[in-house]
């Protein structure tokens, strides 16, 4: 018997390759901390005051560009949206979530761009443009604080499980999933960098190494270039579920937008 | 206990079990001994000196990433993976050549990447496809350098 063992092991041995996803790997619910804990203290104090935080910026140019009406003359944002009418303040911590008209899962980002195509009659907003993120910022800064909570029951679910996928898949030359560094290595050092559990809640977010102010996607493609994977479009539907994913999976956490990251 | 796992565990416990396994995702052929690739990738000659640099630059293997190596004068070093300092006391060369060509054969969960590894990856970056992180050159480099770190 122990001779069959040893010899199955031999033969699964030889053809044996290693898997196509991470181990499943999870935080405990009590050890779930937001991104900032592991920043420097400079830049911890840099997110904390308002009048220092570059990602102010952005969001007072959102904040301008959603109480101005727009040259073509049509309803500004806040006309639909004031504090008794589709009040803002805190919808940024539900999202991604299920658009009933096409059926998509849509980030802030998409729904700023939804409500300029369907109630504005305006061109989508590039992505990474300053009015764009100008706009997602002060939308996100509306929810400072604010606990994340999002719902991933009925059709979200289907995101939500594509969204856990790509978490645990290895991929790029480096062969590497999320989970293996932001579940399993947390806490550890990558060189300058305090491996953070990869939550979203920070974002949009200024990055001192873009020297600019920049969205979750633009993150999620540099944590995919960083193992030499082909990074996804922005907007894709991938990234959107991924969002969800992440959301989900720092339930509880605080909103922090505009943070401030290394 | 993942297959590669029991693999790597049966070549230390009975080398000779293992003894001449071949690993086909490779960029080129090599022979697996026990828990190490005793022959050069290619037959080249490696350079310490240059291996060094491999080891430290951030365009190349960068494996200061992951692990710290006392002798170095290098600020921020990590510690995703053991620290390297004495390496060449516990390791041989051919298996320090094989932990860094295809480490992910032996411990199947690790986060150090099969630098030497072409096949069965996927959405693998443009820029890279089809070749390995580090070419057979700068593999017997870092081995050559690895090697002369003694305590
Ligand atoms: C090789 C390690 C590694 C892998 C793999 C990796 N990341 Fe990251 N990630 C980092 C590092 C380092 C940072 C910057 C420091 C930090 O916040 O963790 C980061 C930052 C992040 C952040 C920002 C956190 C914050 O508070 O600013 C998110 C979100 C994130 N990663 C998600 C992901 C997702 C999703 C994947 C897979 C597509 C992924 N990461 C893959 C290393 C990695
Ligand atoms: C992303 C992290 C990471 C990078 C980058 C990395 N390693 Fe590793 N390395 C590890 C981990 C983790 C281990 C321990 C294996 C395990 O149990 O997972 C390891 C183990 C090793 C070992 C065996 C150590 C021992 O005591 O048995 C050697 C040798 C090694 N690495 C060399 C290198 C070299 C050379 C490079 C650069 C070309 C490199 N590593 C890059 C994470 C990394």
């Amino acid at each position: 018997m122990r001779r069959l063992v040893a010899l199955a092991l031999l033969l699964s041995a030889c053809g044996g390759q290693s898997g196509e996803y991470a181990q499943q790997s999870q935080i405990p619910p009590e050890a779930i901390q937001s991104g900032y804990t592991f920043l420097q203290p400079e830049t911890q104090a840099l997110q904390d005051d308002d009048f220092a935080n570059p990602g102010f910026l952005w969001v007072d140019k959102g904040e301008t560009l959603f109480n101005q009406i727009p040259e073509t003359g049509a309803p500004a944002c806040a006309s639909c949206h004031a504090a008794d009418n589709r009040p803002l303040s805190g919808v940024a911590a539900h999202y991604p979530v299920m658009d009933e008209e096409t059926g998509k899962l849509m980030n802030i980002e998409a729904r700023i761009n939804a409500c300029r195509e369907r109630h504005q009659d305006l061109a989508p907003l590039d992505h990474e443009s300053d009015a764009l993120l100008g706009l997602t910022a002060y939308v996100a800064s509306l929810a400072r604080g604010v606990p994340i909570s999002v719902n991933i029951d009925g059709p979200a679910r289907n995101y939500y499980e594509a969204g856990k996928d790509y978490f645990f898949l290895r991929k790029g030359q480096f062969n590497l999933a999320c989970s293996q560094c932001h579940n399993d290595n947390w806490g550890k050092k990558l060189r300058g960098d305090t491996i953070s559990q990869g939550h979203g809640n920070a974002f949009p977010a200024y990055r001192m190494e873009w020297q600019t102010f920049g969205s979750l996607h633009r993150r999620l493609r540099d944590c995919d270039s960083g193992i030499r994977a082909e990074p996804l479009d922005y907007g894709s539907a991938t990234y959107m579920a991924v969002e969800l994913y992440l959301a989900k999976r720092a339930e509880g956490l605080a909103m922090e937008s505009p943070g401030v990251r290394r | 206990m993942k297959p590669a796992a029991a693999a790597a565990l049966l070549c230390l416990l009975v080398p000779s079990a293992c003894n001449q396994a071949s690993n086909d995702r490779l960029a080129s052929p090599v022979t697996i001994v026990g828990d190490a690739v005793p022959a050069p990738l290619e037959g080249r000659q490696g350079d310490a000196q240059r291996g060094q640099q491999v080891f430290t630059s951030r365009d190349s293997g960068h494996c200061l990433l992951c692990h710290q190596l006392a002798s170095l004068d290098a600020e921020f070093q990590g510690n995703v993976g053991p620290p390297l300092t004495g390496i060449g006391d516990r390791l041989d060369a051919g298996q320090i050549r094989y932990r860094i060509i295809d480490a992910q054969t032996i411990w199947p969960d690790t986060v150090m990447p099969s630098y030497y590894r072409t096949d069965g990856l996927r959405q693998v970056g443009e820029a890279y496809k089809g070749a390995p992180a580090l070419n057979a050159q700068e593999v017997e480099d870092l081995v050559a350098f690895l090697e002369t770190q003694t305590d």
